[in-house]
């Protein structure tokens, strides 16, 4: 455990968090691998995790009919994939995919929830962590769809 | 020869900046979808320019547009300029065929900052059309090498096969001393690069805020959001430069058609350091 403990707070999405709080998010993580090409979820499935990435790039994917898979954002090294597990109904809205082989924590959804509805300091916590990445991505996804890059650009 | 070409610039071009001499179209090639590297040809091809300035082109018939300067400001030979089909002229300037006659008036602005960036770091931010201003400045910096700290180029695009200069940026990616990283917006297939906006590759890319100075073009809502980026970095207003496009028709201030607040693009851009345009690019109806 003192091995997780270490690798969570050496984490860029987990910089400074206290000692309590580490050691209650280290009681639901666990070490995980993907080699390239393998799917660390797919869209539908109950969203039971987060991942702190240590190491590779995981691809965000859709599927299309007609069009195969379509990478909207890709992740890598010091980012964490997902946040479904945060609201109901805690399901996968994409494909994540390792584009190369990948080290990553990952953080037991129910567990997080259940510790954190348990102590509301650490819920608070933990959404002040994420919030920032939710909005950040958002702002990424409008850009992306206004098509800037387009002859109206 | 080189006072007479100092003057050129200064004044754009040589004689009358609003008459536009004869140049020939030597070659034409597509480089990406709607868009085309046009190599022009004058009797006064030895006109030097400053990376970042910009031609006016006349298609006779059609009218005149104004197209950023994209060859490299060492090399001798024709004029290299990279432009997008979109509006009649510009439609028209990519359908010449070589040998065509092209009206040449400029090079016109000021450009960017090569004197301020020696010994810093270079951060250089380009989406999608906007590498082609910026790929001068590169030349420069490439070419002289030694003179700067850090190089990078963070270049976002909609599509992979919408990565402008392509090849050119593989060879770049071999070197050693120039760190490159390539985002595109949406990716279907083989893509293993980036997909996102470019700003996400802002925050991972190595480069000292506290010496560091940041030349950006592209749309300017991606410019925008950039300059946020850069800040949230570290860098200062002071040390991030834009180049603005805007409806440049005098190209010497006079006709005010690019007037963008206090000033005019053409003249005293299109390369504006980031504090001189505070409060004007988020301004609406200008």
């Amino acid at each position: 455990m003192e091995g997780l403990e270490r690798i969570v707070r050496e984490h860029p999405f987990f910089a400074g968090l206290g000692d309590d709080f580490l050691a209650l998010v280290s009681g639901c993580a666990k070490n995980v691998r993907f080699e390239a090409g393998e799917y660390l979820f797919h869209e539908g499935e109950p969203a039971d995790q987060f991942y702190l990435l240590r190491q590779g790039r995981v691809a965000l994917e859709l599927t299309a009919p007609g069009r195969g898979a379509l990478t909207f954002q890709t992740l890598s090294t010091g980012e964490i994939v997902g946040v479904s597990w945060l609201i109901p109904p805690y399901r996968w809205g994409y494909d994540a995919k390792a584009l190369e082989l990948t080290r990553a924590i990952s953080m037991d959804g129910a567990c997080l929830r259940r510790k954190c509805e348990a102590d509301h300091d650490l819920g608070y916590d933990l959404m002040k962590r994420f919030m920032p990445v939710v909005i950040q991505r958002l702002h990424a996804t409008q850009l992306q769809m206004l098509d800037v890059y387009g002859s109206h650009g | 020869m080189a006072a007479m070409a100092e003057q050129a610039i200064a004044t754009g071009g040589f004689g009358d900046p609003m008459v536009p001499r004869v140049a020939r179209l030597r070659r034409r090639r597509r480089d990406i979808a709607q868009v085309w590297t046009l190599d022009i040809e004058s009797e006064a091809a030895a006109v030097e320019f400053a990376p970042g300035q910009f031609n006016m082109l006349t298609v006779f018939g059609v009218g005149e547009v104004a197209v950023s300067i994209s060859g490299d400001p060492a090399a001798p030979g024709p004029l290299i300029h990279t432009i997008r089909a979109v509006g009649p002229v510009s439609t028209a300037l990519t359908a010449l065929r070589p040998g065509a006659p092209i009206g040449l008036r400029g090079p016109f602005g000021a450009g960017w900052p090569m004197a301020e960036a020696i010994g810093r770091d270079v951060v250089i931010v380009a989406g999608g059309l906007g590498l082609a201003p910026l790929r001068p400045a590169l030349y420069r910096l490439l070419a002289e090498r030694r003179r700067y700290g850090r190089i990078v180029l963070l270049y976002g695009t909609r599509r992979p096969e919408e990565i402008l200069f392509r090849a050119e940026i593989e060879a770049w990616r071999r070197r050693l001393d120039f760190d490159i990283e390539v985002t595109v917006d949406h990716a279907v297939g083989d893509w293993r690069g980036h997909v996102g906006v470019v700003t996400a590759l802002i925050p991972r890319a190595s480069f000292d805020p506290q010496h560091a100075i940041a030349l950006v073009c592209g749309p300017e809502i991606m410019m925008r959001f950039t300059v946020a980026a850069l800040r949230d970095a570290g860098l200062g207003d002071e040390s991030i430069y834009l180049s603005m496009e805007r409806n440049m028709k005098c190209a010497v201030g006079l006709c005010g058609h690019c007037q963008l607040g206090p000033v005019f693009v053409c003249r005293d851009g299109p390369v504006f350091r980031s504090d001189r345009l505070r409060g004007l690019l988020s301004m609406r109806e200008i």
